[in-house]
């Protein structure tokens, strides 16, 4: 079972090997990923080094090249396919079929991944990825509960990759609008959810305010942590009831299903994050390693450490972890 | 233009849904797509329900498709969208790639439904290839994106292979996620849910701290908070657009028909109310209205 680390940096990718990540995944600095942030991400010279460095510590490098295409510039993303492949990465993680097409007829070894982005969440939807375009892996959106996720494994010959830690996206990722709907840029088109350039913080005396785009995202007390506009984890009003309607501020975290993650087969654990810094990386990149090698000598034996879950949860959003939709009663 | 009524978004009683069809039949309506489309426990209508709505729709002269579920992700659901694609009769809507998989398996001609991520002619083309006939585009892609995906060479030989539809009225399907925000909203589990979103024929709308709206819960499905309508951009669409799709309201779908219509060359605008909304067709967040 691999330890898949996130990198938007070099620092960042220096931290996850140091601390035993199996493999990290990293962006190109434009728009072809889903963290087309600023300052974040790798240019081809530095990607160059990202690859020597992950290399020299006889570990993977996968890229994620996951929006979809732009129709003036479908070759940026045909361009960003041909650069990593010829700075030696190990794998390419798309979303796009026209881009999953051209990789399998240009670069027919190449390894890809289906990512996240392409939102395939059953087993005829893997078949389609799988029959027309080869991917070797599918990385499993957010919304599965585990025992679909086992259902899954169970169905299917293709390796699987999920996430165990991180920000929780809570709707299908490569479907959700939310954000252009806001602000015109999406994950599918931009790169980007809830994107900075959009929040505006108000100090109204009373109360802080977070406005995205003009809209009142929440409204924070002098007592409470203001959390990042995310616009799905928004505070607002429904009939008169005011709360978190879609989801409230917490992260993802999935270490009590290590064990039965493992039982299945479960090829890789993704951590979430490229936009975080390489400390944060370092401190997730430590407890997952010990907890993983914890499951893989005597997984019978697995427990969740009290210490672990402090560092997580010191780190994740609002200082709240939850499982998610892996369990039926989030839903 | 053709005009389409897209499938009940909402979870409406079966009385309801017949006497909504039934006056679909009097509608001068082109294509009607039928069926569930956002969450396998909705089961007022099922699949022999359908077809015999089916069936008067199509002795009315109209085309009917049946549209398919967005999210799968049991087994279950799985059977019952490989019943709705071996129906025998009428053509489908796949909303998901497993959908597309299944149909293009049957060697079936399929319509590709706003959530397949088709952003470019590339993806386009194949999926053409893989027997698309109709293509409802994204709703976040804008007039302008449509004409550059339609004006590359590859769209070009294929033109006359398939159809543009565009969804053009409604609140627009924004997010499917696996929790139940209508269920959440009544502080129940999605296991418990009881069908609560039966209560809600509009869905729940859900306001900024300030008053706005800004989205409307739908069970699993997160729609706009405004609703969309481009009944004043349709003059301009005739050169790209071959349908335009109008998503069923409990109110006034058909009063709404009726203006689209009337405005066909821009003979009638519409001035929108505050709550409507066409900024993606503008290039614009699709909260915008211009």
């Amino acid at each position: 079972m691999e330890l898949l680390c996130p990198a938007g940096s070099l620092p960042a990718l220096k931290a996850a090997l140091k601390h035993g990540a199996d493999a990290v995944y990293v962006g190109l600095k434009n728009q072809t990923n889903a963290r087309h942030f600023a300052g974040l991400n790798f240019a081809e010279g530095t990607l160059q080094q990202a690859v020597a460095e992950t290399h020299g510590h006889g570990k993977k490098i996968h890229v994620a090249i996951n929006t979809f295409a732009h129709p003036e510039q479908w070759t940026h993303w045909a361009q960003a396919v041909d650069d990593s492949i010829r700075c030696g990465v190990d794998v390419l993680i798309v979303a796009d079929i026209s881009i999953l097409h051209y990789i399998r007829s240009t670069y027919p070894e190449q390894e890809v991944h289906l990512s996240v982005q392409a939102s395939a969440t059953n087993q005829a939807a893997i078949a389609y990825y799988q029959q027309h375009f080869g991917v070797q892996r599918v990385v499993l959106p957010r919304v599965l509960a585990m025992n679909q996720v086992r259902a899954l494994a169970r169905s299917t010959t293709v390796d699987l990759e999920v996430f165990a830690f991180g920000s929780l996206c809570i709707m299908a990722e490569g479907r959700c609008y939310l954000s252009s709907y806001m602000t015109g840029e999406s994950p599918n088109t931009a790169g980007a959810c809830s994107p900075a350039a959009y929040v505006r913080w108000e100090d109204e005396g009373d109360y802080l305010e977070s406005r995205l785009n003009g809209v009142v995202i929440d409204r924070f007390a002098p007592n409470e942590t203001a959390g990042y506009p995310t616009l799905c984890k928004g505070r607002f009003d429904v009939d008169g009831q005011r709360y978190h309607p879609l989801e409230e501020p917490t992260s993802l975290n999935t270490l009590d299903l290590l064990p039965e993650l493992y039982r299945e087969g479960i090829t890789s654990l993704k951590i979430e994050g490229r936009q975080r810094s390489p400390a944060y990386v370092a401190n997730i990149t430590r407890v997952w390693r010990a907890a993983i090698d914890h499951v893989l000598t005597s997984p019978e034996r697995f427990q969740v450490q009290a210490e672990w879950n402090a560092v997580l949860a010191s780190l994740s959003e609002g200082s709240q972890t939850t499982i998610g939709a892996y369990h039926r009663s989030w839903k | 233009m053709q005009y389409s009524l897209g499938p009940v978004l909402y979870f409406w009683p079966k009385a309801t849904m017949q006497a909504f069809y039934r006056q679909a039949i009097e509608q001068p309506l082109d294509v009607v797509y039928l069926g569930e489309t956002v969450c396998s426990k909705r089961r007022e209508l099922k699949l022999a329900d359908y077809m015999s709505i089916a069936h008067e729709l199509r002795e009315a002269g109209k085309q009917v498709c049946l549209s398919t579920m967005t999210l799968l992700e049991a087994p279950s659901e799985l059977r019952e969208l490989k019943r709705y694609c071996e129906n025998g009769e009428f053509l489908l809507e796949a909303n998901d790639m497993s959908a597309v998989q299944m149909l293009h398996e049957a060697g079936l001609p399929f319509v590709g439904g706003a959530a397949i991520n088709c952003y470019n002619q590339h993806t386009l083309s194949l999926l053409i290839d893989q027997g698309m006939i109709r293509w409802l585009m994204p709703v976040e892609l804008s007039g302008d994106w449509l004409a550059s995906i339609l004006r590359q060479p590859e769209i070009q030989q294929r033109r006359h292979l398939f159809a543009t539809e565009v969804f053009a009225f409604g609140h627009l399907p924004l997010a499917w996620s696996a929790r139940c925000f209508t269920a959440r909203s009544e502080n129940r589990h999605k296991d418990q849910c009881e069908l609560c979103c039966i209560r809600y024929p509009k869905g729940r709308t859900v306001t900024s701290q300030d008053g706005r709206d800004v989205f409307v819960l739908n069970g699993i499905q997160t729609q706009s908070g405004e609703r969309y309508n481009l009944v004043n951009q349709l003059p301009g669409m005739h050169s790209q657009v071959d349908m335009v799709r109008l998503s069923p309201e409990i109110d006034d779908t058909w009063v709404w028909l009726e203006r689209f219509r009337a405005n066909e060359q821009g003979e009638a605008p519409v001035a929108l109310a505050n709550n409507e909304c066409n900024g993606y067709w503008l290039k614009l967040a699709g909260m915008m209205q211009q």
